[in-house]
């Protein structure tokens, strides 16, 4: 039987590396993989703490989180086409204005 | 004890992944890695007895948004990311001990004012039972009914995104 903080500890080094990609990535595309990558660690902190109180409820949590993870990936690769369109570039220091 | 030696083969994989994710320069490749973390994170929602959400993963993340991220990263023609020399060197030599003592003093801080540190690595075993515990059939039931608004206020949710993808991607006249 495999102890709950050992789960935890997984989903939090998850977390960190999606935390750390965040800051250290310097391309759009790959800055987004980065939160996907801390969805997916929270996503395994809902299941693991679903299979420790016995409830359901934590799977329905990350049904949603799944759900709202793909509205998001499919409006922000329209809004990094969008980028990539007016600005010939993916990195996100010549990105510097709001302004398309 | 075969859920134990499952779990490590697997979380070894999830952490390598992630860790590959940082060390590649073409986002190709941390696309592809990502994909690694989510098929083992699948096999953990499995142990985990979740086999719903185990299913869902492998469909809509692995499957349907990495393909999306593939894709756009192929359309893009994107290549390899390109250092900005600019950086600031006091952040540089500053911020990573700097972050470094500031997340252990934060973690120290907080473990002992919420006692964490007395209980230690360990903890309860999370206890398997031979019982389907997170199949499609009892999230279905619990989806549907507890949970019905909600699910169907995701499904106005979609549409948005739907036409904001489109409205967004689109070319200008």
């Amino acid at each position: 039987m495999v102890p709950l903080s050992y789960y935890l500890i997984l989903s939090g080094i998850l977390f960190a590396c999606g935390v750390a990609g965040f800051l250290i990535k310097r391309n759009i595309i790959t800055i987004f993989l980065s939160i996907e990558l801390m969805l997916n660690g929270v996503n395994l902190t809902f299941v693991a703490f679903a299979a420790q109180l016995k409830s359901l409820d934590g799977h329905i949590f990350v049904f949603f989180v799944m759900v709202v993870a793909a509205a998001e990936a499919a409006v922000g690769l329209a809004i990094i086409i969008a980028v990539f369109r007016t600005r010939e570039t993916l990195n996100v220091d010549r990105v510097n204005l709001l302004k398309l | 004890m075969l859920h134990l030696v499952l779990f490590f083969i697997f979380a070894a994989v999830c952490v390598g992944g992630a860790v590959n994710l940082l060390a590649q320069k073409h986002p190709i490749n941390s696309a592809l890695s990502l994909i690694v973390v989510m098929g083992s994170l699948a096999v953990i929602y499995l142990l985990l007895g979740a086999e719903f959400v185990a299913a869902v993963q492998i469909i809509v993340y692995a499957g349907a948004v990495m393909v999306l991220f593939v894709f756009v990263i192929m359309l893009l023609n994107a290549g390899v990311e390109e250092r900005t020399p600019h950086g600031s060197r006091v952040a540089m030599m500053l911020g990573v001990p700097g972050l470094i003592v500031g997340l252990g003093l934060g973690i120290w801080v907080v473990t002992r004012i919420t006692g964490l540190d007395k209980i230690g690595i360990g903890g309860p075993a999370i206890m398997n039972g031979t019982e389907a515990f997170g199949n499609p059939q009892a999230v279905g039931r619990l989806l549907f009914r507890d949970y019905l608004l909600p699910f169907e206020v995701t499904s106005v949710l979609i549409l948005i995104a739907i036409m904001g993808a489109v409205v967004l991607a689109r070319r200008e006249e």
